[in-house]
């Protein structure tokens, strides 16, 4: 039952950790790591809001060990920002008011990221199917599509130059 | 909750797996693909094994080859890099298809299509789909390699014929042509199944069925192939009347059992709905093509 050293790239920093085969790759984020914006919540993999980038695919960090991320290049919600610059997408969510309690929102910034990677120009019914992989009881997801879609609008008119975010 | 201490492992040849398994029999070893099943039931402490033998740096289980007369999918094949290659959409657009009704994009981007096979779910979509692309499991094992077709795979629920020394390795999907369809009822997108239905048909230039293979999940211990309904399509050239007919006869054996979910009869009325709308769905896909 002995910790392995683990490597992970987080949001562009190459870091090794000592962790339990036990843990979970959200408890590491935030309790080894102290990268607390990922939230974990249903602990099965249904309610999102643990949702990470690895190697550029969002993934769920609570049914993912961290020992299974060796290697791997993860993205948390931290790794948006650049300094006190928001990412696109946190502009758009700030805007369109898309979150009230909070709590879905590192996820469902991340499930959204890998939206706008795979696609700049999503429709509104898109965006809405696709972020139907991550739970939010509070304000629906009308806000969230129209911070996406407002997010890519954004994002082409700037002609990409967020879009490379340590990817 | 949090799963309890496991030792661990992260093998790179098959056959260190199949003696790490061998060596830790008494250990409760259990393989770990995509884990999106598994970490679930560990975090709830449903199963404790305890050794973890990681696949995922296993070589030789993450390829897609195709063959003259297979698809050939290695057992560690992330489904979403299943749903996205172009082998497999000409190959098996009815796995693709399947592939879609899997949970949601971040599990798929984890789980693995050997993964949900193993796993044997009977609610799970992917073994339906296998069913009916009578496609061959590959598994190695310490008396060597073994290819079992997916109708003698599926025992019960979460039982397969794998022996708890051997792993699953590669799938294997014949190359024929014709028509396919996949449908299903849930209660929310991305649900397991209440009911889906997986029909890979092949029809010739005068409408008549020359093939059908159909497969549901989640109206049985395992998915199960519809082989009434088959038996009755194959040598005709359906209508409305002879489908609802040749649905009944698989419908009349259905006993699922009642849960959460819905009551048996709602799982029988939806076999029977969903039988119906895949086959006419892949009837009409076979006529646009000729």
């Amino acid at each position: 039952m002995s910790s392995r050293d683990i490597r992970l790239t987080v949001n562009g920093k190459t870091v090794s950790v000592s962790v339990e085969p036990r843990r979970l790759l959200v408890d590491v984020l935030r309790e080894q790591l102290g990268l607390t914006g990922t939230h974990v919540g249903c602990e099965h993999g249904v309610c999102g809001t643990c949702t990470v980038l690895r190697d550029g695919r969002s993934i769920r960090s609570c049914t993912t060990f961290a020992v299974q991320a060796d290697g791997a290049e993860i993205r948390t919600v931290e790794g948006l920002a650049d300094g006190p610059d928001l990412h696109p997408l946190q502009d758009a969510f700030w805007e369109k008011q898309s979150l009230q309690c909070g709590y879905c929102t590192p996820g469902m910034l991340m499930r959204c990221v890998e939206i706008l990677e795979r696609d700049l120009d999503p429709s509104p019914e898109s965006v809405r199917e696709q972020v139907a992989s991550n739970l939010c009881r509070c304000t629906g997801y009308k806000n969230i599509t129209e911070a996406v879609c407002a997010a890519a609008e954004t994002m082409r008119a700037s002609s990409g130059a967020h879009l490379g975010v340590s990817s | 909750m949090k799963p309890p201490a496991f030792d661990y492992a992260a093998p790179t040849q098959v056959a260190e797996v199949i003696d790490l398994l061998t060596a830790h029999a008494d250990a409760d070893p259990r393989v770990i693909a995509g884990g999106q099943s598994l970490v679930p039931l560990m975090n709830f402490r449903l199963a404790q094994p305890g050794v973890l033998i990681d696949l995922q740096h296993v070589s030789g289980l993450s390829d897609i080859r195709l063959t003259d007369d297979e698809l050939v999918i290695g057992a560690m094949v992330r489904q979403s890099a299943a749903e996205e290659s172009a082998d497999v959409r000409a190959a098996a657009p009815l796995l693709v298809e399947a592939l879609g009704y899997v949970a949601h994009l971040p599990i798929r981007n984890s789980g693995t299509i050997g993964g949900s096979i193993a796993h044997a779910d009977p609610s799970a979509e992917l073994p339906a789909a296998v069913l009916a692309l009578d496609a061959t499991m590959t598994t190695a094992g310490p008396r060597g390699e073994r290819r079992i077709p997916a109708a003698e795979f599926f025992q019960g629920p979460f039982a397969t014929a794998l022996q708890p020394d051997e792993i699953l390795t590669e799938l294997r999907i014949p190359r024929r042509a014709g028509a396919h369809a996949f449908v299903e009822f849930a209660r929310t997108h991305g649900s397991f199944a209440v009911v889906a239905v997986a029909v890979d048909i092949a029809v010739d230039d005068a409408g008549t069925v020359t093939r059908a293979a159909i497969a549901l999940s989640g109206v049985g211990a395992t998915a199960i192939r519809a082989t009434a309904t088959e038996d009755a399509l194959v040598g005709t050239a359906p209508n409305a009347e002879s489908i609802r007919s040749a649905v009944a006869a698989t419908v009349a054996v259905l006993s699922p059992a009642g849960d959460v979910h819905g009551s048996s009869e709602t799982k029988v009325d939806a076999a029977r709905a969903y039988l119906r709308r895949g086959i006419e769905l892949a009837l009409d896909r076979a006529a646009n093509r000729r």
